[in-house]
């Protein structure tokens, strides 16, 4: 049984993310970027740096670029798109819709600054439907990287896949959770531990926090596992099963509103084939407020704490 | 490089009525579609494929083709007849327009039907397409150039403009813009819903090459379209003034031929006017 995670911060997701697609650029002469004056933030930077003659900074026009990475698409390129995932999928939906999941174009979208973890910047900048906008395009695949490493393997696993894709970045430093050379895929999942009372599904920043919550619970006895459910679609629907086979109760934990996130695709898998009861920690039906991310995460429980709290919740049942 | 026909003036000339017959056809079979907006554009897109465009409709996906999208999608019935009319498909096709299961879908959809190139409907994307298309040619040295056609409401909207600001910074040359200004949108003339003009001046200002022209006019449109080819350095766009419903009394400038079909008399007296009237 694993032991108490040692909380090391690594790089953020956007930063893996960048470094990853300016090396993809090397490797691969049909890789461009695209992004849409905010290169600095979401770290597509790095490639425009290194490449140049492949990146396009159309300005402040989401909606824009959207529609010139479908164009690009249509002859033999990969473009990767950046912005906050909030103003990609928001300003660009229609884009994403008509343009790329239409025709299913190989289209890569890539959304930084998701989540409450950024802090000050407040309710504007922080991508929180994200998730269900994203999921809600057919032909759409939707990852979400718990750490930099997940962050840099499912940069390679967007590349790699022909079809439209959503990537989910941060901006906060995340925490280390994968050693060199996990394997991740499309439709795939990390299963920590499969616990006997209560399993955490989650993804992106509190993946750790299920971990350590998880720890904390089997202290006190209540045997709880962690499954890292970072491609949200396809979602591994074996792995929400298994989970929910082993302990009968679950906890979902996600950076994102209630409606349309993880909590809202694992119980649509439960109620088709486990029904179980899930104990959901997100952030509700409201947007949050700007202070340091460290005092939002707290506010809005995003938390290891919060976590345990529903793990005890659950476990009660 | 494949063969293109290049027909002369006088044949096209010939042949628009009949592309316009075959929308209204395939209109009233639906008893659904746009009217108004198809006839207009007749002859902005028989100039296009049967003279500017390098493209080979056995080989539609060829790499080094030149690509049209219709961001007008709504008209679509001209551009099928067209396709049709070029080889990309059989005619036998065309009264399955927005039937259950035809690749005639109600607006374009890429994928589905040989010659289309992006799926428009939601009005004010394609230029954005187009221009992605343009960058993607000039990227990996493709010697190919882009035309998308607007209409006049389409240009309402937003993303036009965001299109038109970046293709001028980019300073893409292989694009080629034409604006079909029948002065009509859905609810009524366009003067009336968002006054456009001056817009010789709106797309000058924001860098790009004009010419303003009579939409109908086919020696006029190929001799745009012949002078924007050796534009360096900019887009340009041809502001086509047309009629909306063009060839038909009834249609011609009446806003309610905009979204709705003819019925069965107001298609044969149509035909009749076009001069090719079924037996």
């Amino acid at each position: 049984m694993p032991d108490r995670p040692e909380r090391v911060l690594g790089k953020a997701t956007r930063d893996a993310y960048g470094e990853t697609l300016a090396q993809l650029g090397r490797e691969n002469p049909r890789i461009v970027a695209l992004d849409a004056d905010l290169s600095k933030s979401t770290k597509s930077v790095v490639f425009g740096k290194a490449h140049p003659e492949r990146f396009i900074n159309v300005g402040i026009q989401e909606a824009n670029m959207v529609g010139v990475a479908a164009g690009l698409a249509t002859t033999g390129l990969i473009p990767f798109a950046s912005s906050f995932a909030t103003f990609l999928m928001s300003k660009a939906f229609d884009q994403m819709r008509m343009a790329v999941a239409n025709p299913g174009l190989n289209v890569k979208l890539v959304g930084s600054h998701a989540g409450v973890s950024i802090g000050e910047d407040g309710a504007s900048q922080m991508g929180v439907e994200d998730l269900a906008l994203a999921c809600a395009l057919p032909r759409f695949t939707v990852l979400v990287p718990a750490d930099a490493r997940a962050a840099a393997a499912l940069t390679r696993v967007a590349a790699e896949h022909v079809g439209p894709v959503f990537l989910r970045t941060g901006r906060a430093k995340a925490a280390e959770i994968y050693p060199e050379g996990t394997a991740f895929r499309v439709g795939g999942s990390v299963t920590h531990h499969l616990g006997r009372d209560v399993n955490i599904l989650a993804c992106g920043l509190m993946v750790f926090e299920a971990l350590e919550a998880a720890a904390l619970a089997r202290a006190e006895g209540i045997d709880a596992g962690v499954v890292d459910l970072y491609s949200l679609k396809p979602v591994d629907a074996d792995a929400i099963v298994a989970a929910a086979a082993a302990s009968g109760r679950l906890v979902v934990a996600e950076e994102h509103l209630r409606h349309g996130g993880l909590g809202s695709i694992v119980a649509q898998v439960l109620a088709e084939r486990h029904p179980a009861r899930v104990v959901a920690v997100d952030l509700g039906d409201r947007y949050a407020e700007s202070g340091t991310p460290e005092a939002v995460l707290e506010a809005y429980g995003m938390t290891s704490a919060r976590v345990l709290e529903a793990i005890r919740k659950a476990a009660a049942v | 490089m494949p063969a293109h026909a290049t027909l002369p003036v006088d044949a096209l000339r010939e042949l628009a009525p009949r592309i316009r017959a075959d929308a209204l056809r395939m209109i009233a079979a639906a008893n659904s579609g746009h009217p108004g907006g198809s006839l207009s554009a007749v002859e902005i897109l028989l100039t296009l494929y049967k003279g500017v465009l390098r493209h080979d409709p056995a080989n539609s996906e060829w790499d080094g083709r030149d690509r049209f999208i219709l961001s007008k999608g709504h008209a679509c019935p001209a551009l099928y007849a067209v396709l049709a009319d070029c080889g990309y498909f059989g005619r036998d096709l065309l009264p399955t327009f927005r039937r259950f299961g035809s690749p005639l879908q109600g607006h374009p959809e890429l994928g589905k039907l040989a010659g289309v190139e992006a799926s428009t409907g939601s009005l004010g994307q394609g230029l954005s397409i187009g221009l992605g298309m343009a960058l993607g040619h000039r990227i990996r040295g493709v010697d190919a150039r882009v035309y998308v056609l607007m209409g006049d409401g389409e240009i309402n909207e937003g993303q036009v403009w965001e299109a038109a600001l970046s293709a001028a910074h980019l300073k893409v040359d292989r694009l080629t813009a034409i604006v079909d200004i029948n002065r009509i949108q859905l609810d009524g003339f366009t003067s009336d819903i968002l006054e456009l003009e001056p817009l010789a001046d709106k797309w000058r200002s924001f860098g790009w090459e004009v010419v303003d022209l009579d939409g109908h006019d086919l020696d006029a449109l190929a001799g745009a379209f012949d002078r924007m080819r050796s534009v360096a350095g900019r887009p340009q766009v041809i502001l086509a003034r047309t009629t909306k419903g063009k060839g038909v009394s009834f249609m011609e400038d009446n806003p309610e031929f905009h979204g709705a079909p003819p019925s069965a008399g107001e298609l044969a007296r149509a035909l009749v006017e076009l001069g090719v009237a079924d037996a």
